[in-house]
């Protein structure tokens, strides 16, 4: 083996990739949040049964899920530049990632709802409930049981994928890595800390959401 | 006008012959994910059996090794790799360090999915198995394999179409593969709007269909 090893610059630059893994969990977050409210939206849409506008919901779910996320990405860099619309790296990495989010949980909602029986409203119904009542403290309890960790897990693939973001100039950690790497030609090195940082985060993540299921889910 | 002419002649628009160019990379695209997925599978099969046998100090170990090919995402690990083998004195080109990454990240994915399906089956049955006079392997082959097969295969079906999707990262390491091919197009023809819609297309030919297949085939074993 001819090649040695230089850390040296890698650490030097740790807090440059420090700071870019909290932008990329920031994005991370941000995509995931929006695409949360997206896709409780194209879940409501696609079970209200109305053709007229359930044909939206559902090619949005489909293209989201049948394409890879690098395409998807690309569509909003590049395709939406044919139209005159420049967005910028982060917005670029945003909308795609939500736009990959909501795809993916409305398919999760969607399934949590219907895992809910419709007998359950009408017995809360009779009981007195408001539909608002019935909603808040019949159904939503059940469903967010049922698509918490399929969220956890699109929460993890938000982070996965952000580091995409590097092929549309974004600099969160992947991009910043090939940025700091390719002024030094320590391209293993960089990379495999990069790699030691987001396993830490996802980590962080698992962590954080076993914890958080611990106080929702006590009963 | 006279920019406009001249710029013409370098950016020919986008052609039949472009078609069938984008149709060959899609052909690439299905190779290295039919190659990975089959392979990744058989090894994800053998890491998921071992997870299920081992006691905790390999379960550990092997879970630790297949849980960073899950936690890391994959565009890091293939530059990684890629620049891991020249290192070693060994250097790969991209279809062969991109077949070797996307068989471990598919055996990693696989391994979780397999020790759902062995777990799946319920002891009592592998027992009255053995009872019944069966050796380990005929349990396997007979009892755990059918019943596990039938419980997970939804789960192989989503991880198999998201190595085919994942399969675009190869194009950083320069395998031109459908999103490689969509790229080198639009530097040439300006239009991406128009490549990247027929890009997805072919995306979306591909992957469609399966889902579509195991959603069905899912319905009807639960009834």
């Amino acid at each position: 083996m001819e090649y040695t090893f230089h850390w040296r610059p890698v650490f030097r630059n740790l807090p440059d990739l420090l700071e870019a893994g909290l932008l990329t969990l920031e994005v991370a977050v941000e995509a995931m949040l929006v695409g949360i409210v997206l896709g409780l939206a194209l879940a409501m849409i696609r079970m209200s049964g109305r053709r007229s506008i359930s044909w939206f919901a559902t090619s949005w779910v489909e293209i989201a899920r049948n394409t890879p996320a690098l395409l998807q990405l690309f569509f909003f860099g590049f395709g939406l530049g044919a139209f005159g619309i420049h967005l910028s790296p982060f917005w670029i990495c945003l909308c795609a990632l939500s736009f990959n989010n909501a795809g993916y949980l409305a398919e999760n909602f969607r399934g949590g709802f219907q895992a809910v029986p419709d007998t359950q409203v009408k017995a809360a119904r009779s009981l007195g409930m408001t539909y608002a009542q019935a909603y808040l403290r019949i159904v939503i309890p059940q469903v967010l049981r049922i698509v918490y960790h399929p969220m956890t897990n699109q929460m993890v693939w938000s982070v996965l994928m952000s580091s995409l973001g590097m092929l549309v100039g974004f600099r969160e950690l992947t991009g910043e890595t090939q940025f700091l790497a390719s002024k030094t030609f320590r391209i293993f090195e960089y990379f495999l800390v990069t790699a030691v940082i987001y396993y830490v985060i996802v980590k962080f993540i698992l962590a954080g959401s076993r914890v958080l299921s611990w106080r929702l889910f006590r009963y | 006008m006279f920019e406009f002419a001249q710029a013409s002649q370098f950016f020919t628009s986008f052609g039949l012959s472009d078609l069938s160019f984008l149709a060959e990379a899609a052909g690439r695209t299905l190779l290295i994910s039919v190659v990975s997925i089959s392979i990744g599978t058989v090894l994800g099969c053998i890491f998921g059996w071992l997870l299920s046998v081992s006691r905790w100090a390999g379960a550990a170990t092997l879970g630790l090794f297949l849980d960073a090919f899950r936690s890391i995402p994959l565009i890091i690990q293939l530059i990684l790799f890629f620049n891991f083998f020249p290192i070693i004195g060994f250097p790969l080109n991209p279809f062969a360090a991109g077949t070797f990454v996307l068989v471990l990240y598919t055996s990693a994915l696989v391994a979780a999915v397999a020790r759902g399906g062995i777990e799946a089956v319920p002891v009592t049955t592998r027992r009255a198995g053995r009872s019944l006079g069966l050796t380990y392997w005929q349990d396997m082959r007979y009892i755990v394999w059918p019943i596990g097969l039938r419980a997970v295969l939804p789960a192989w079906a989503g991880v198999a179409l998201g190595v085919l999707k994942d399969s675009a990262l190869v194009s950083v390491l320069g395998y031109v593969e459908l999103l490689r091919a969509s790229q080198i197009l639009i530097t040439r023809t300006q239009e991406p709007f128009v490549i990247l819609t027929v890009v997805g297309l072919f995306y979306f030919a591909l992957s469609f269909p399966i889902s579509r297949a195991t959603a069905r085939l899912e319905r009807r074993w639960q009834q």
